[in-house]
């Protein structure tokens, strides 16, 4: 089940840790400087990295599993 | 009473969860006088309710006080709680699925028991199971301060209310077990997002947008400073934070027990990309601390009393009495205590779990399954009233240094359980020789910090790094228990002494 995909979850660490990338006041949106507005953006983006993994690796379980 | 319609519409809403605790336990209706039905829902919550449960258990209500008023007093730092509750969930993804699996061929309860069948030791287990509750008891004391916060903010007088609020919530879980969180966990959330949502558009407008509140924030706060030459500084400081805090995470029994209650692997792994959600909320709570800071909040005479007792934390409560009109007040209010009361209730059974399969049913005596369960239920009781002694007769501080040594003590599980449900490569015993190593070397530097700084600067190849101590300590943990393993498994293999095979864990 563990399959290639798995590179994004990685993808997620590296985006969300790169501290001295986004440590900085500019560009700024909406009045958030690039620290906050970036990270924020980092969460839908992570959740989507996540998903697609899901997708990819998802296969209908012979349990009965109700979701 | 100082604000009656607030103090009103928060009682109502206390009352009303109080009530929809005690019916839960009529919800998917089972035999209750099991333990895994009392403790664990029955293991069949779906994607939803598990969405719920699980926000309940990660996002409560110290967080919601807690990490505003660590951006308003301390700045950026205080916003690694964004990337912490990201990086948790691949961890979430890659880890827990397999754990549920074995737990639920085996009829496991609790991360203790699946290390315990894993490795046959049961001196590893009841370590792993004692770091889970001694780690949980100032978790739920600080839940109870997070309620307290808010019941003094609204003027209701002394200790009382509190006492009240949690003998019903004693009473609550005895009866609906983790049903009633669940169900709780439902009007919390709905009421937490309400607020959320309400605030980032009020109060911005209040102060004139947010590059206004941001603009009022000294550089000193707004940015993490710039490391020196020679160190890693803020940076490793605030990665580690994140990264440390997101490992340990689903190791609490409280999350384990979240997690576990799911209805199968498919539930948490869809889960792991749907929680995101209650993060991009946290970030907006964060920013919560800056709207107080611009606001003032801290310079008025009405709101210096509430600093002067409870310090930043009384942030938010001042910055929602401040903004909103009374009845919001008792809405936003109600949902912070409601947010104690998940938590907690799920914090007391999941320890009560651990105290009943890993300690008493081990080393005390063997029960039939009626009177595992009365344990267990009898426990969960001992764990809240012993919360709210904590919280009546030891100092508040206390209460905060110990929160952040268990964050440092349960990640050093983190070999044991993580790692164990991908190899078999470890031994047992190497394992709680590394967990020792971990507690007393994270114990220690964290006496060194007066168990006030959770960071501290190591020093490594002329560099100065500073790392979340938990980080650092669990990484010894690793060499300890991989080194010792090898020796192990070459003089006295316990491999043999596996209950679990490969294909539990597909």
């Amino acid at each position: 089940m563990a399959s290639p995909w798995r590179i994004l979850l990685l993808l997620v660490f590296v985006i969300t840790l790169a501290v001295p990338f986004f440590n900085r006041a500019g560009p700024a949106l909406f009045g958030f400087p690039f620290f906050y507005w970036y990270q924020i953006v980092a969460v839908p983006v992570s959740s989507l990295l996540i998903f697609i993994v899901f997708l990819a690796e998802d296969k209908a379980e012979t349990t009965g599993e109700r979701l | 009473m100082t604000y009656p319609v607030a103090t009103i519409i928060f009682l109502a809403l206390i009352a009303f969860v109080i009530i929809l605790g005690f019916t839960a336990g009529r919800w998917k209706a089972a035999d209750l006088h099991s333990i895994e039905e009392w403790g664990l829902g029955g293991r069949r919550f779906g994607t939803l309710i598990s969405w719920f449960l699980i926000g309940g258990d990660v996002y409560t209500a110290y967080t919601f006080i807690a990490i505003p008023a660590l951006m308003f007093g301390a700045g950026a730092i205080g916003f690694f709680a964004v990337p912490y509750t990201v990086v948790c969930y691949p961890i979430l993804y890659l880890v827990f699925p397999k754990l549920w699996r074995v737990a639920q061929r085996h009829g496991f309860i609790t991360g203790p028991e699946f290390v315990r069948g894993r490795y046959g030791n049961r001196w590893l287990a009841l370590a792993i199971g004692v770091t889970g509750i001694f780690a949980t008891m100032p978790y739920i004391a600080l839940q109870l301060v997070g309620m307290q916060v808010v019941i003094g903010a609204l003027g209701l007088p002394g200790h009382l209310p509190l006492i009240i609020a949690f003998v019903v919530l004693a009473a609550f879980t005895y009866t609906s077990g983790l049903r009633a969180p669940a169900m709780i966990s439902i009007v919390k959330d709905l009421l937490i997002y309400l607020t959320v949502i309400v605030a980032i558009i009020v109060i911005p407008v209040e102060l004139g947008g947010f590059g206004a509140i941001f603009a009022k924030i000294p550089p000193a706060k707004l940015l993490l400073a710039i490391p020196k030459a020679g160190s890693t500084g803020a940076y490793t400081g605030y990665a580690t934070l994140a990264l440390g805090s997101a490992m340990a995470l689903f190791l609490y029994p409280h999350t384990t027990t979240g997690i576990l209650s799911a209805s199968g692997p498919r539930v948490i792994r869809r889960n792991a990309a749907l929680l995101p959600a209650y993060t991009i909320m946290l970030g907006m709570l964060a920013l919560l601390g800056f709207m107080a800071f611009a606001s003032g909040v801290s310079a008025m005479p009405q709101f210096a009393a509430g600093f002067k007792h409870y310090g930043p934390s009384f942030a938010v409560p001042a910055l929602v009495l401040n903004s909103f009109p009374a009845w919001f007040a008792g809405v936003a209010f109600g949902a912070i205590a409601i947010g104690a009361l998940v938590p907690a209730a799920i914090m007391a059974i999941a320890s009560a779990n651990i105290f009943t399969r890993d300690i008493y049913k081990q080393f005390v005596a063997t029960t039939s399954p009626a009177t595992e369960t009365q344990i267990a239920k009898l426990f969960s009781i001992v764990m809240i009233l012993g919360a709210v002694a904590f919280i009546l007769v030891i100092p508040l501080t206390y209460a905060v240094q110990l929160q952040l040594l268990g964050g440092m003590w349960i990640i050093q599980t983190f070999p044991a359980i993580a790692f164990s449900v991908f190899t078999r490569f470890f031994n047992g015993w190497a394992l709680l020789c590394g967990w020792a190593v971990g507690i007393a070397l994270a114990t220690w530097l964290a006496y060194l910090n007066h168990f006030t700084v959770s960071t501290y600067p190591f020093h490594i190849l002329g560099y100065t790094v500073p790392s979340y101590i938990a980080f650092a300590t669990v990484l010894v943990n690793i060499v300890v228990a991989a080194a010792l393993s090898l020796v192990l498994n070459a003089v006295a293999s316990d491999k043999t002494s596996d209950i679990t095979v490969a294909a539990d864990y597909v």
